[in-house]
């Protein structure tokens, strides 16, 4: 596939070991650092960016890597027939970026407008040869694809051709190839982990890592919660097929704050992820240091307050049955996706804390393309429960759910204006902090963001899940971090010793 | 054998119907995952629920809907199974036809996209009772066919044609003559269904398709299982055993009937 397509973790993870980008963020550090660019400048009202590129490096067909391939690569990428998610990150408004080159070693890239957090968005674009006439190509990745069994594994290997070198010169990388095993079954995953068949899994889910921790747990990795969030939304679309008492319980701000204020988010964090999680504030988690709104908290469990909430806003309760002022008791049903163990025991968890306020929950699992269809399409849904992967920590990242245009907009998609004043106030502020490279400027947009949603509460968030992973004996050099991906991003400088038993 | 096996269905069904030691749905999260105790005999599960109380519950709406649901396949094969045989010619040909097609559909598939396109604002009875109509009613095809066949061979017998000669209407003649006649096998076709429906909605609660929670059924229950461990946890099995054991009571009671016609 064109790796500029790359759309889900398992062609992000090829991606990311076999091609090579001008500037890397290290996972680890979070700071961007030279890659095929050596050097860039960024001016000072963030609209353009200047990079000087690595001389002698060369793509494995032996042709060298020059300014004529960047340009022909945001060419490629800049398409519009390609359609390619990256490209949305360098789309904007005012038109589209420019990139011409400036001699066989420098490029200049040109934003139409001020662009935030401008270095970041070049680690999501893989450089590939101006020469090729068929993508994918060998690109300049430390690994090269080798043999593919479809269905079962891709084997990587070392790129002859690869330009780094560690710090006591060696070529990098250090390992001759890496093979990704496709494997369903994370049971079975786990077993041919223990067998000392696989060497990483970069993400177990809690009860995996729990069994593991159990029997080898100098091989569990906890690295801390990630960027990822669960959450929980109402539909609050005027257009969507559900009743008018719903629409209007949904579209109450005490009513939201309430039914959050019930949900024992430290209790899905110790039961369904086993304390490898962190209750949610907002949608940025504590990790992201840069731009976690110091001294939010996640919202009390204070179900005496949910209930003056609910009683403020005309519901009473009868009988162990919560109604609003019309009369209606209170009941509606949450959509989640079918397989997905945590969502499915968070869900029950949820019912019951409810079921205290007197609010009945219908638990409804989907198989997954039906739930899109709901959410996205026919609106057909009445609260989702689901979770969002981030893999970049700018808030930039998040404009395509909090913007109300955007059609992942999650309670009300593809507005086409702001249906109330705090929506309307979160799209300036997003645009606002988008349209500036001062962090300062964008910090207080984006903390101001973080107040509204939790003032309103469209989106109940529930926590962060950790970053969980196995890590083999045999290797070495891992160093776990709450960024994707999680254990191999420094897959070039890691080594594997000869087996001595499983896991 | 055979009385063995219909003592074991007989306690089965009374103990499902015996009072719930706790609530199924009652989350004791403070122990969750707890190992067998006084208080919870099969220990809980991941919720901190306690899993007798759940399997006690599961076996009522597993093996009562599922009972519920073969019900409704065997009346309605009896009926159209009945009329093909009965009729012959155009009305068999039909009938034979929308029987292939039923047969020839995943049902599974089926399954999956009728449940989507299901009101999401139904409490998990009935969810469950439409889980089990929907199985009743995809599930007529195959003993339809058994009843046709049966009927057919019945419309040439003596019975049937002093019936005939005496100037019986075609109703009387299927539900006075036929049927009773085709009893055994709808008996049979009934027992071979019923655990067939049971393991159904097992699939579909292995998959996390089936019963809604907080209602617990054998499907959902076989989850656990999932997650490996049984090694240590050997009271896991106890839906599986449990399951098993009932499917293999309905097979043995009619294991040496011969029901040929």
């Amino acid at each position: 596939m064109d790796p500029l397509m790359m759309a889900d973790q398992s062609a992000e993870a090829i991606r990311y070991l076999t091609e090579g980008v001008l500037i890397r963020i290290n996972r680890l550090t979070q700071r961007p650092e030279p890659e095929l660019a050596t050097s860039w400048k960024v001016a000072k009202d963030g609209t353009k960016i200047t990079l000087q590129l690595r001389q002698g490096v060369r793509f494995p067909d032996g042709s060298p890597f020059t300014s004529e391939d960047v340009v022909e690569t945001f060419r490629h990428l800049l398409d519009p027939a390609l359609h390619s998610p990256v490209a949305d990150t360098f789309k904007t408004e005012k038109g589209m970026v420019k990139v011409s080159a400036q001699g066989p070693f420098a490029v200049i890239v040109e934003f139409p407008a001020p662009t935030a957090s401008i270095e970041s968005i070049f680690d999501q674009v893989a450089i590939g040869s101006a020469r090729v006439t068929q993508r994918p190509a060998p690109g300049l990745g430390p690994f090269l694809v080798g043999e593919r069994k479809s269905g079962v594994s891709i084997v990587l290997k070392r790129n002859p051709s690869y330009w780094k070198r560690s710090a006591d010169g060696k070529q990098l990388p250090l390992v001759d190839a890496i093979r990704l095993d496709i494997e369903q079954n994370r049971d079975l995953e786990l077993l041919r982990f223990r067998r000392g068949e696989i060497q990483l899994i970069d993400k177990l889910t809690p009860d995996l890592y729990e069994r593991l921790a159990a029997d080898a747990p100098r091989t569990a990795v906890d690295a801390g919660p990630t960027l990822d969030s669960e959450f929980l939304w109402f539909n609050q679309a005027k257009r969507a097929p559900i009743s008018e008492p719903t629409k209007e319980w949904f579209r109450s701000a005490p009513f939201r704050r309430a039914v959050s204020q019930a949900i024992q988010r430290a209790d899905l964090c110790r039961v369904v992820y086993r304390g490898h999680a962190t209750p949610a504030a907002g949608p940025v988690a504590p990790s992201n240091k840069l731009w976690f709104k110091q001294g939010m908290s996640p919202e009390a469990f204070d179900p005496a307050a949910a209930a003056k909430l609910l009683a403020g806003d005309g519901f009473r309760f009868e009988n162990g049955v919560l109604r609003d002022h019309n009369g209606n008791a209170v009941e509606f049903s949450i959509i989640t996706n079918a397989g997905n163990k945590a969502r499915e025991r968070m869900a029950a968890m949820i019912q019951e804390d409810l079921a205290k306020l007197g609010i009945k929950i219908n638990m409804v699992t989907l198989d997954f393309p039906s739930l899109i269809e709901r959410i996205t399409r026919t609106l057909n849904y009445e609260a989702c429960l689901l979770g969002l992967v981030n893999v970049d920590p700018d808030p930039t990242e998040l404009m395509n759910v909090l913007l109300s245009s955007a059609s992942n907009h999650p309670w009300n998609p593809s507005e086409r204006t702001p249906e109330t004043a705090w929506e309307a106030e979160i799209d300036r502020l997003m645009l606002a902090q988008a349209a500036t490279a001062d962090y300062r400027a964008r910090k207080k947009c984006f903390d101001r963001v973080q107040e509204i949603l939790r003032e309103q509460e469209p989106i109940l968030y529930l926590l962060h899940p950790n970053a969980l992973s196995a890590v083999s004996k045999q290797v070495t050099g891992v160093k776990p971090t709450t960024f994707f991906p999680h254990t191999f991003w420094d897959a070039e400088h890691l080594t594997v010793t000869k087996a001595e038993g499983g896991g | 054998m055979k009385a063995l096996a219909i003592g074991f269905l007989i306690a089965i069904v009374l103990a499902a119907l015996a009072p719930l030691p706790t609530r199924y749905d009652r989350q004791f999260r403070d122990s969750p995952n707890a190992r067998p105790s006084r208080q919870f005999p099969l220990g809980t599960d991941d919720l901190g629920r306690d899993r007798l109380s759940r399997l006690i519950y599961g076996t009522r709406v597993s093996l009562l809907l599922a009972s519920a649901a073969a019900l409704l396949s065997c009346v309605t094969a009896a009926a159209l199974g009945g009329v093909a045989g009965l009729a012959g010619g155009i009305a068999d040909e039909v009938i034979v036809g929308v029987a292939d097609l039923f047969l020839s559909l995943p049902w599974l598939f089926l399954l999956l996209m009728v449940r989507a396109c299901l009101p999401l604002n139904v409490s998990p009875t009935i969810s469950v009772a439409i889980t089990f109509l929907l199985l009743g009613a995809l599930g007529w095809a195959a003993p339809a066919r058994v009843v046709r066949a049966a009927v057919r061979k019945f419309n040439n017998a003596d019975f049937m044609l002093q019936a005939r000669a005496t100037g019986c209407p075609t109703s009387k003649l299927l539900w006075r003559h036929l049927m009773p006649n085709a009893m055994p096998i709808l008996w049979a076709q009934l027992w071979i269904t019923i655990p067939a429906y049971v393991l159904a909605e097992t699939t579909l609660g292995m998959l996390g398709l089936g019963v809604m929670e907080p209602l617990p059924s054998w499907g959902n229950l076989l989850r656990e299982l999932e997650g490996g461990g049984i090694a240590g946890h050997p009271w896991l099995l106890a839906p599986a055993l449990l399951l098993a054991a009932v499917v293999g009571s309905f097979q043995a009671i009619f294991e040496r009937e011969d029901y040929s016609v």
